[in-house]
């Protein structure tokens, strides 16, 4: 383990925390509040352990996948320890683990809060909550490789670590580029969409707080209802742009390209859209007689769906009061997830087509015992380590799933509650249904269970392993 | 004494250059009559081309009269049938070389229902040197004598051990551990050194003592002693598998790189315990990522020579872990030892060695009671280890007044279970175990070391 390395890159990551936190500075200073002095103080905080870490490079720079890994994780943990701190210093949230709750829920882009009532925070604390959905989106590790030349082939090994499916693929031959590209594009969309909102004429700062919260598919809202006090306009614009950034980023780096047809070639992309147009069709048909009309109906159905799909977690209306066909299809939604490769959590869509294929396949043995037979994704083969992968990976996620629900029935909740609880968690979704439903919030939970949803919301994030990795004997070891 | 060795390869070979210097009347037998006529050029034997468990090649080999047959073909079920056949036609002794571990779990039974004398196997016996090695990593060669009690190591003097220009008998006295000096070789000489020879940095010094008695020595001049805690080990063939077996009884943590992916689900399914890492071994980056720069100890077992020896030569550059490397091929054995690898096995030589130790003790009924034998330094000299039997003109007089042969040092007494390094005004009494080192060779009793 090349633990000099691994500081060196902490030691990046806070300070690119306290870079961050010139945002919520900046709006702190716009509207004169008194928490300036809690960002601030975080920001020297942070900047004391980054620099020193950071002074010198370290020499050897032979980076292997559980260095990755353990890089990774550790600078998740960091990132949410120094980024809950203003929550505390600032008195908005006292609870150091609240505060914590609420930070991880924002870097991992879930947007389930422990908060009862947003309208009361200061603007500064809201802007950070929010922000840290955008940060969280695309990786802050990504983030990090696309400014810092750390040179070396090495690097694929953080950006594998963060980037959420089953494989990741470089766009370009050079990682730096290619996180370049990503985030170019990020921005890019964040730009838009904020450009959109203002012409709807949503306020600048409600407008920066809904795009970061789209863009990472984040969901803290900065009005109790979420998005329901919205316009239309803003409504339909942030159904949109939370569908798109649900894209694998892959296909947006095949349109600015030029390449059109292998972009909608991508069959994940294509389910992920079908899936989504299947949804909202039998949702909107379904609650129709809540609606005034169809139009209206069809409208709230797509927010909802592409919300709950890309495990964004805004909410336009309290879905918990919707018929039971309706929020099944929101749970069932909820594992799928987005695309892998772009900024949302859950299972992803391309996870779910490869355990199809595989059951297709294992079904066609039977008929002929001998066949071989390759399982093909975008005319590609899957190999069997992918494959491998992939099933470990959901026997993982149900295990976890299944450990926590119990974890969290100590508390003696009703079952919808504790299953949603941790569904709305671990796929970075945000609110659930019942008590945790999109009017409700976490805050009723015990401090125990609140960890074992930090734990669940920063695996979902990392997809496991990464996190897991920490905790076993073996990555610990000298030899 | 007429012993008849079937199949000449490098074991073979090997035992035959040995036994030609013994008294003793050598039949070769192989299928190849290239090898055949190679080797009787070389070596002062009979040289017979065939099949060795057919009976008519047995019988032109004279069988009937022969006193040992050795089969070190390259199939263990050759090598069987050989010795059945041999043993049913003559009276012979039989000895077997039987390498797959299969049979290895099975040797007992195959020993004794067959008849056999002896069965060798060369990959347990190397897997078996190695893991003492790696249980005493400051050794570069580990022999015991008197089943354990006694062993006797090669280490290398090195600046930090402050043991340059002192002569023998000041070390002993400094120390004052009960260790005695049985050889040093310096730049190809080796020495039986008395005890005003100087000690220098560089030499290999062989000492014989008991176990804890050499660690405590070990620990007063600042070597390591303690086991290693883990090992990596490149190639998967059976040796390491035999290896790795055993030193995860003794809770070493092993890592086995094997090329092939099959032989790896092989190894996988054998060794739970072990960690068994598909890739080539040869691969600096892999080997950074399995660890080398941590390890306590690299052994290369690869079928390569080259490969074994250029892995522990670039090793040594990147890690300080314990080396020890596998050499099949026996020639090149001076200019490898020059290129200071740390340890090296050759496991040729350990089956020769063992055969060769087992045939000394069958000359005893001819006067020879030699227990173990050991080669120091390649040829140069001999460990012997002897049983007093019967009144022999060495008994009860004290060893300082024996007239012993030049270049030979009485190293060891083990008397009713004790060890003891003897002194000058001690004496051998019946039932004693001695060993000795010496560089006159084909000693073959005790009273051998008389002048």
């Amino acid at each position: 383990m090349n633990f000099r390395i691994i500081a060196y890159i902490v030691g990046w990551v806070c300070n690119f925390q306290a870079a961050f936190m010139m945002l919520p500075l900046l709006t702190a200073g716009i509207y004169r509040e008194k928490d300036f002095s809690a960002f601030l103080l975080v920001m020297l905080v942070c900047l004391v352990v980054g620099v020193p870490l950071t002074r010198k490079k370290p020499k050897n720079k032979v980076f292997y996948i559980k260095d990755g890994c353990v890089a990774v994780a550790l600078s998740w943990l960091a990132l949410c320890i120094f980024g809950s701190i203003p929550f505390v210093v600032s008195g908005c949230i006292p609870h150091p683990i609240d505060a914590l709750f609420e930070t991880v829920s924002g870097f991992t882009t879930t947007g389930s809060s422990i908060l009862s009532d947003v309208e009361v925070l200061p603007h500064c604390i809201l802007i950070w909550r929010s922000f840290t959905h955008w940060i969280g989106g695309m990786g802050v590790l990504v983030f990090l490789l696309s400014l810092l030349p750390l040179a070396g082939g090495y690097h694929m090994n953080l950006m594998k670590a963060e980037s959420p499916g089953p494989s990741v693929s470089k766009l370009v031959p050079k990682v730096q580029s290619t996180a370049k590209i990503l985030y170019t594009i990020y921005f890019g969309m964040t730009l838009i969409q904020l450009a959109l909102l203002l012409i709807g004429r949503v306020p600048l700062f409600d407008s920066l707080c809904i795009t970061f919260g789209t863009a990472g598919t984040g969901g803290f809202g900065i009005v109790n209802d979420s998005l329901g006090s919205y316009s239309t306009y803003c409504q339909v614009v942030t159904t949109i742009f939370m569908i798109l950034f649900g894209v694998n980023f892959s296909a947006y780096y095949l349109i600015l390209t030029k390449k059109f047809r292998q972009a909608f070639k991508y069959e994940e992309v294509r389910y992920y859209f079908g899936i989504i147009a299947v949804a909202i069709v039998i949702i909107a048909l379904n609650t129709a007689h809540l609606f005034r009309n169809l139009l209206t109906a069809f409208q709230q159905a797509a927010f909802q769906v592409g919300s709950i799909i890309t495990t964004t977690g805004f909410s336009s209306t309290d879905f918990n009061q919707w018929p039971a066909l309706s929020k099944t299809v929101l749970v069932l939604l909820m594992f799928v997830g987005a695309c892998a490769g772009s900024t949302g959590g859950g299972i992803k869509v391309s996870r779910i087509l490869i355990l199809c294929k595989a059951a297709k396949k294992e079904f066609q043995l039977y008929l002929h015992p001998n066949a071989v037979k390759k399982i093909k994704m975008d005319d590609k083969v899957i190999t069997h380590d992918i494959l491998r992968s992939t099933n470990i990976y959901i026997s993982l996620y149900l295990m976890i799933f299944a450990a926590s629900v119990l974890l969290i029935a100590i508390d003696n909740f009703d079952l919808i509650t504790n299953f949603m609880a941790v569904t709305a968690t671990l796929n970075n979704i945000g609110p659930g249904f019942e008590i945790v439903g999109p009017m409700g919030n976490f805050s009723s939970f015990s401090y125990l269970s609140k960890c074992v949803l930090i734990f669940d919301m920063l695996a979902g994030r990392l997809e496991i392993f990464p996190l897991l990795l920490l905790f076993f004997k073996g990555t610990w070891k000298k030899f | 004494m007429h012993i008849i060795i079937v199949g000449c390869g490098k074991v073979g070979r090997t035992l035959a250059e040995q036994l030609q210097e013994e008294e003793t009347d050598l039949t070769l037998i192989d299928m190849d009559a290239d090898v055949i006529n190679d080797l009787t050029e070389d070596i002062d034997a009979m040289g017979i081309v065939g099949n060795g468990a057919s009976i008519n090649t047995l019988m032109e080999a004279g069988v009937q009269t022969a006193d040992i047959l050795i089969a070190v073909t390259a199939s263990d079920e050759l090598n069987l049938l050989c010795c059945l056949i041999a043993q049913k036609t003559g009276h012979c002794q039989t000895i077997a070389r039987v390498r797959n571990p299969i049979y290895s779990k099975e040797i007992g039974f195959i020993k004794e229902r067959l008849g056999l004398s002896m069965i060798m196997n060369p990959e347990l016996a190397a897997a078996r040197e190695i893991s003492r090695l790696l249980r005493f990593p400051a050794a570069i060669k580990i022999d015991p004598f008197s089943k354990g009690r006694v062993e006797l190591l090669k280490f290398k003097v090195l600046p930090e051990f402050g043991l340059d220009g002192m002569s023998v008998s000041q070390i002993t006295d400094k120390y004052r551990c009960d260790i005695l000096f049985a050889a040093i070789e310096s730049k190809d000489t080796l020495t039986i050194p008395g005890g005003d020879h100087l000690v220098h940095n560089g030499d290999f010094v062989s000492i014989i003592a008991a176990p804890k008695n050499t660690a405590t020595f070990f620990k007063k001049i600042g070597l390591k002693t303690h086991q290693v805690r883990n090992t990596l080990i490149i190639g998967g063939g059976t040796i390491s598998y035999y290896l790795a077996k055993t030193l995860s009884d003794l809770k070493i943590n092993v890592k086995i790189i094997e090329k092939d992916k099959e032989r790896c689900e092989e190894l996988s399914d054998m060794l739970p315990e072990a960690t068994i890492i598909c890739g080539d071994g040869t691969e600096r980056s892999l080997l950074m990522e399995e660890g080398l720069a941590t390890v306590e100890s690299f052994v290369t077992l690869t079928n390569m020579d080259e490969e074994n020896i250029f892995l522990s030569l670039s090793a040594k550059k990147l890690t300080n872990a314990k080396l020890v490397a596998k050499v099949n091929r026996l020639p090149y054995k001076d200019v490898i030892d020059d290129l200071d690898l740390g340890s090296v096995i050759y496991p040729k030589y350990i089956t020769s060695d063992s055969i060769l130790r087992y045939v000394r003790a069958m000359q005893n009924t001819i006067g020879s009671n030699v227990e173990t034998l050991y080669h120091v330094l390649d040829n140069q000299a001999e460990a012997l280890e002897f049983i007093i039997r019967d009144n022999s003109p060495v008994v009860g007089i004290p060893l300082a007044e024996l007239n012993l042969k030049s270049n030979l040092l009485v190293c060891c007494l083990t008397r009713k279970g004790t060890v003891r390094i003897p002194r000058g005004q001690d004496t051998l009494q019946i039932g004693d175990n001695v060993v000795i080192v010496t560089t006159s060779k084909g000693l073959r009793d005790i009273r051998d070391i008389l002048a």
